[in-house]
This record gives C-alpha cells, sequence and structure tokens, in this order.
C-alpha cells in the first residue's frame, strides 16, 4: 500500500464559524442526527447492549447445562434461549458492530465528509430497535418466543411452532431493511465519495472488506426475507412452500436459507478480516504484507462464499456427486483464507512488535480464528461430518470463528480507534486484564466443546447423558468467567469517554491512514474540504 | 455528474439488485423442481396422470417394483398396498392398489404424496390412474380401496432393476376445509 500523505490535515478552526451545525442537545440529537460518527455511536451502544443481553441468555444455557438432568428452566424455554442467543449476537451484536465501525471510520478513512444519504443512515439505524423490541417482547408472549433454532428450519417454524413466529418475522424484516439500507450507503460513500487521489488500490483494507461486504449483504438479505415470507405465508396463509402435504418440500427451505446463510457467514468475517490488516501493520510498524493479495483473496471468498451452501446439509440425502461439489468448493475456500493468514503472519515477521491491547486480541485472532478454519476443514468433509453434524463439534467450529473471530476483531477495533472517537487513551492495564482473562476462558468455554462433539454430545437439548458431565461444568465455568470478562470491557469503555490521559492525532507509532490525521476526538465535521491524497 | 445525481443513480441501481434478489428468492423454489427433475434427484413422479402409447412390452426384461408407505403422525388411518413386491415388463400397463381404513371418529381427508426411489427412475415411473391425483377423503370407521395404474418406460436405463414407490399420507382436512369446520366437527 502507498503511503497516505494527505496536504490539508483537516481544518478545525474553519469550523468555528459554523457554530450551527453544532449537535442540538438532549435525545433530540440522538434521534434526529445524521452525523456519521453519531450514527456510528448509535450503532456501537446498541450492539454492546445486544451483547450483554445476548450474553445473559447464553448464561441461562450454560447454567442450565452445568450439571445433566433438568435444573432450572423447562426444555421449551432453554430452546428459546438457543434461539434468540443466536439470532441476537449475529443480528443484533455482530452485524450492527460492523456498521457502527463502518460509518465511524470510512468517511474517515476515505476523506469524505459524511456518508453518502445521511438521512437513509439515521433510519437504519433507529429502525433496529424496534425489530429487537418485537423479537425479545415475543418471549413474554403466551407459549413464549421462536424456539426452532436461529435457522428456523420448516416445519419447525411452520407446522410446529407457535404464533409469536409472526413477529419473528416481521422483526427479521426490518432487520434486513436495516442492513440492506446501510449497504447501500457504503457503497454509495465509497463509490462516490473518496477524495481525490484515494484510488481503489489505496483503499485501506477495512474500507475494501466493507465494500465487498456490502455487496453480499445486498445479494443475500433479500433472499433472507423471502425465505422468512414463505415460513410466514405456510404457517397462516395455507401456501405449502415447504410442507409436503401440499406439493412442498422441507428440505428445499434449507437449500434455501444457506443460500443466504453461507453469505452470512462471512458477512460476520470479512470486515474483521480489514480490521485486522489495519491492526497487525499498525504494531508490528511494518506497511502489510502483499496488499493486493488481500484484495483480492477477499473478493474470491466472497464469489466462492455463494457455492458452499449445501456443506450444512450432507446429512439431507443429497446426491454423491452434489456432497462432492459442495465438498470440494468448501475446501477451496480455504485457499484464500490462507492466503490472508499468511500475509498477516508476514506481515509480524521481522516488524519491532509492540503488544497493546488493540495487538494482543488482533494476534489472539490470528492464532484462534485459524484453530476455526481447520474445524471448518475437518466439518467440510462429508463422510467426517456425517458423524460430526448437529453436535458440538459444530458450536466449538463457529465460536471460534464468530467469538474469537469476529467479536475479537470488534474489540480490537474499539481499542484501536477509541483514542479517535473519545480523545483519551484508555486504561490500558485495564485493557490488558480483559483481554487476558477473555483469551483464557474463551479457550475454556469453547475448546472442550470439540471433545464433547466427538464423543457425540448433540447440540441444542436442555440434557444430556452422564458421561458429558465434568466437560460441561468446565465448559459452563469458562462461559461465566467470559461473561464476567466483558464487564471490564465495559469499564475500560465508560472510564475512557469520561477522561483519561489526552490522546494525539496519532496515538499509535506504526499506524497508517487519513483518519490519524485529524485531531482527536476527531471533530463533529471532519474533512469538508476533501484532503489531497498522493 | 453533480454528486448527489451520481448517488441516486447508484442507489437506484442497488435497490434494484436487492429487489431482484428477492424475487430470485421465490425464483428458487421452481428452479429447485427443475432442477431436482433434471438431475433425477428427489424422486418426484409425475403430478398428472400420464397418457399410455400401446408400445412394445419388453418381456425380455423384468423389473422389480416394491411398495412402501407411511402415515403421519397421529393421523388415526392404516394405509397399506395391498401387494408390496412385483414383477412387471416395461411397457406393460399393471393395475394394483392401497387400501386406507379410517380408524378416526371424524370424517378425515388425506392426501398421499409419492415418491420413487433411486430418484433417476422417477422419470421412468408413469402413472396414468392414481389416487394420489387427487384428496382422499373417508368418513369415520370406514374404508377405501385406492386404484393406482401404472406402465414402467421401456427407456428405463439398464442399472436399474428395482424402483421402489412410497406413499406418504398426510392429514389435510385442517387445511382443506379451515380451521373452524373442523372445530364443529370435532362437537
Ligand atoms: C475455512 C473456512 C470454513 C469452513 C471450511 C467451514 C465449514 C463449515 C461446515 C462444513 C459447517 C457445517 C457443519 C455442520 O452443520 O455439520 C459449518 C458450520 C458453521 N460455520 Fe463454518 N466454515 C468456515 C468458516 C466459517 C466462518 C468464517 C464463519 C463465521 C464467521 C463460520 C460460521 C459457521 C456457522 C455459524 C456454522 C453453523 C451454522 C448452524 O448450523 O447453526 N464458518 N462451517
Ligand atoms: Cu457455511
Amino acid at each position: 500500500m502507498k503511503t497516505l500523505t494527505p496536504e490539508i490535515d483537516s481544518q478545525p478552526e474553519a469550523h468555528q464559524e459554523h457554530d450551527h451545525h453544532q449537535p442540538p442537545k438532549g435525545i433530540m440529537r440522538w434521534l434526529l442526527t445524521t452525523n456519521h460518527k453519531d450514527i456510528g455511536s448509535l450503532y456501537l451502544w446498541f450492539s454492546l447492549i445486544m451483547f450483554f443481553i445476548g450474553g445473559a441468555m447464553a448464561m441461562v444455557i450454560r447454567a442450565e447445562l452445568f450439571q445433566p438432568g433438568l435444573q432450572l428452566v423447562d426444555p421449551n424455554f432453554f430452546n428459546q434461549m438457543t434461539t434468540v442467543h443466536g439470532l441476537i449476537m449475529v443480528f443484533g451484536a455482530v452485524m450492527p458492530a460492523f456498521t457502527g465501525l463502518a460509518n465511524w471510520l470510512i468517511p474517515m478513512m476515505i476523506g469524505a465528509p459524511d456518508m453518502a444519504l445521511p438521512r437513509m443512515n439515521n433510519w437504519s439505524f433507529w429502525i433496529l430497535p424496534f425489530a429487537f423490541l418485537i423479537l425479545l417482547g415475543s418471549l413474554f408472549m403466551e407459549g413464549g418466543g421462536p424456539s426452532f433454532g436461529w435457522t428456523f428450519y420448516a416445519p419447525l417454524s411452520t407446522t410446529y411452532s407457535n404464533d409469536s413466529t409472526a413477529l419473528f418475522v416481521f422483526s427479521v424484516h426490518i432487520m434486513g431493511i436495516s442492513s440492506i439500507m446501510g449497504a447501500i450507503n457504503v457503497i454509495v460513500t465509497i463509490v462516490n465519495m473518496r477524495a481525490p487521489g484515494m484510488t481503489w488500490m489505496k483503499l485501506p483494507l477495512f474500507v475494501w472488506t466493507w465494500l465487498i461486504t456490502a455487496f453480499l449483504l445486498i445479494a443475500v438479505m433479500p433472499v433472507l426475507a423471502g425465505v422468512v415470507t414463505m415460513v410466514l405465508t405456510d404457517k397462516f396463509f395455507g401456501t405449502s412452500f415447504f410442507d409436503a402435504a401440499g406439493g412442498g418440500d422441507p428440505v428445499m427451505f434449507q437449500h434455501i436459507f444457506w443460500f443466504f446463510g453461507h453469505p452470512e457467514v462471512y458477512i460476520m468475517i470479512l470486515p474483521s478480516f480489514g480490521i485486522i490488516s489495519a491492526i497487525v501493520p499498525a504494531f508490528s510498524r511494518k506497511k502489510l504484507f502483499g496488499y493486493s493479495s488481500m484484495v483480492y483473496a477477499t473478493a474470491s471468498i466472497a464469489i466462492l462464499s455463494f457455492l458452499v451452501w449445501a456443506h450444512h446439509m450432507f446429512t439431507t440425502g443429497m446426491p454423491v456427486f452434489a456432497e462432492l461439489f459442495f465438498m470440494y468448493c468448501t475446501m477451496l475456500i480455504a485457499v484464500p483464507t490462507g492466503v490472508k493468514v499468511f500475509n498477516w503472519v508476514a506481515t509480524l515477521w521481522r516488524g519491532s512488535i509492540t503488544f497493546e491491547t488493540p495487538m494482543l486480541f488482533a494476534i489472539a485472532f490470528i492464532i484462534l480464528f485459524t484453530i476455526g478454519g481447520f474445524s471448518g476443514l475437518m466439518l467440510a468433509i462429508t463422510p467426517a461430518d456425517f458423524q460430526y453434524h448437529d453436535t458440538y463439534f459444530v458450536v466449538a467450529h463457529f465460536h471460534y470463528v464468530l467469538v474469537t473471530g469476529a467479536i475479537f476483531s470488534i474489540m480490537a477495533a474499539a481499542y484501536y480507534w477509541l483514542p479517535k472517537w473519545t480523545g483519551h487513551m484508555y486504561d490500558e492495564r485495564l485493557g490488558k486484564l480483559h483481554f487476558w482473562c477473555s483469551v483464557i476462558s474463551v479457550n475454556v468455554l469453547f475448546f472442550p466443546m470439540h471433545f464433547l462433539g466427538l464423543a457425540g454430545m448433540p447440540r441444542r437439548i436442555p440434557d444430556y447423558a452422564v458421561q458429558f458431565a465434568d466437560i460441561n461444568q468446565i465448559v459452563s465455568i469458562g462461559g461465566f468467567a467470559f461473561g464476567l470478562s466483558q464487564l471490564i470491557f465495559l469499564a475500560v469503555v465508560l472510564k475512557c469517554i469520561k477522561g483519561g490521559e489526552k490522546a494525539p492525532a496519532k496515538p499509535w507509532e506504526g499506524a497508517e491512514g487519513l483518519e490519524w490525521t485529524i485531531p482527536s476526538p476527531a471533530p463533529y465535521h471532519s474533512f469538508s474540504t476533501p484532503p489531497e491524497v498522493k | 455528474m453533480s454528486q448527489t445525481a451520481a448517488n441516486k443513480k447508484l442507489v437506484k441501481l442497488l435497490l434494484l439488485g436487492a429487489v431482484a434478489m428477492f424475487g430470485f428468492g421465490f425464483a428458487l423454489v421452481p428452479l429447485y423442481d427443475v432442477l431436482c427433475e433434471q438431475l433425477g434427484i428427489n424422486g418426484k413422479t409425475n403430478a398428472n396422470a400420464a397418457v399410455y402409447e400401446p408400445t412394445v412390452i419388453d418381456t425380455d426384461r423384468l423389473v422389480t417394483i416394491e411398495f412402501i408407505s407411511h402415515v403421519q403422525n397421529g393421523m388415526p388411518w392404516e394405509f397399506e398396498p395391498t401387494v408390496t413386491k412385483m414383477q412387471v415388463h416395461p411397457g406393460e400397463l399393471i393395475r394394483t392398489s392401497f387400501s386406507a381404513i379410517n380408524n378416526g371418529s371424524t370424517h378425515i381427508i388425506g392426501q398421499a404424496v409419492p415418491s420413487v426411489s433411486p430418484g433417476q427412475g422417477a422419470a421412468y415411473f408413469n402413472k396414468t390412474e392414481c389416487f394420489c391425483f387427487n384428496k382422499q377423503p373417508l368418513d369415520a370407521n370406514s374404508s377405501a380401496d385406492l386404484p393406482l395404474i401404472f406402465y414402467v418406460d421401456n427407456a428405463l436405463p439398464e442399472h436399474i432393476n428395482t424402483l421402489t414407490l412410497s406413499y406418504s399420507l398426510y392429514d389435510i382436512t385442517e387445511r382443506h376445509l379451515g380451521t373452524a369446520l373442523t372445530q364443529g366437527a370435532a362437537r
């Protein structure tokens, strides 16, 4: 990547005369704001709240599984917890966190004054809380909320679900609309608002990965909207898309769902790749190794992600040639993914590395995400998947890629850019404490799940055979510890907003990019006149 | 082009893309059936009566036909083939039947859904008359003989020697009459 040397390092003084542009005070500021930084903060806070709500549900799950037998909750409520935990973490925590980061960072990284469509930006955030109020509210209805798993397979979500399914469908529709609007905004911003001289191959990787993610969102969120609509009409309006008695096919549900679902998992990891590609060079004090190969790898992962969906369905009785096709395509994805991991490691090689909190999270990401990738490869082997499918091995796999992958990268990003957002340095001692508590407990939590799965413990069950008791106890203890550790993160963020050492414009020696050329905290309006990128 | 005009144009394109993908989600439904049929993977048989054209009966070849049946969980019916296994010549028109008994205390409408295994054979199994083309209503405590007339196409690939025809029987009373009526009938 070429060095970004903007001519003008923003002009905070020039804004003094625009005082009427300063935000109104109180709640109206947040309700009506069209400022990308405000909206970014809203998304990030929303995501953090959802992270704690979804986390509380995980604690219920782990408390119930602490011992065999049914002790705390009844099976129906347990199923609601696994379902809503999954939905909240995917659509409420990870995705909004990335959108929040995109809002905060993309305009600053490409030298734009704001997002291209600020009013739509306001809408795409403010419909989200309603979606989740509806979803959470359905838990309090008679008969409870959704209990068919975040994947809402038919006929569980049609024939065997209760009436709150209508609310579930409605809330997924709203989430989908919000994501699509957010994605459109990101694409238009990146395509039309780059500062002069910010050519495609100079874009920071976070911008690149988000651009590709946005295209994935536009391609698959409508398919999700379609499949929930079919569930709705099957359940309430007498159609039979997925009902064999009426000529439909329940296996077709899985095909349509996973056509959305697999690209969706890449939606949740590509922006992480961008974040790690910013942080690793900054703390290695080296240029990122293989910038252009990173761009191409991201694009190939995105394209391949449309060709592998049926690896979630190996046991549905597909013909052998389909099993082989999806097995090989899935394994093929490991190649561009491997390119990325090697590039990060090559960036570390002979760097002068320091281990501030963002770097610690980034390094943990590289190692632990790779473990998740390897278990994914094991699952991709069709005959092996017959054994692993629907066991805790799958749970271990996707928590390694999502918690120590996506969530760790979001944490890394928060630490890395907090000084820019708040104007203060976070408490490094607390940050490191948060990291070490998290990284130890998360492995106690998820690593033994591999063994549970290999030994045959099925996922999504409130009770289990006694031989699994010891490992489940260890897993639950890891779970409680990980949950509690996240309170340290909340403390760090609150403390950093309140005060702390004053952050310079560029607090990290090796950091690169336009966002570090404007003062910390970033002024309400930045790059009103575009910088010159050479 | 000014910035806003450029933005508008791009937004329109992207929205169009999103709407098209919503449509694509629904297009997957017929596409799924077409693909399954073309690749011969889902074992779906003809949904409407085939017309039997008397052709050469391939008396040199014998194909085993097996019949099996499933009844939806909780449905108070007995539903079984009268003959479970037979040998037929390709091209020969065969008549057989399934028997159904409604052991319940209400009028129930059933719907049998056929499937042929191996899937590649489905396209060569032709039904000229089948109870599965219609609904099967049965009064409480009554029975019926459900006829099936079929022939196996001469072009059935050499490597297929056995075709298994399975019927799954579903209770579609509610779907058919609406919930209100069944509740009335139950009373
Ligand atoms: C080398 C890359 C990867 C491979 C080969 C891979 C492979 C697989 C396979 C074969 C399954 C199905 C297992 C089963 O149900 O039996 C699976 C499940 C899953 N994977 Fe991956 N995966 C990879 C990366 C990822 C990434 C990056 C994410 C998300 C960030 C992810 C998220 C998931 C999730 C959420 C599930 C479970 C879905 C469910 O049934 O609830 N995977 N993976
Ligand atoms: Cu997948």
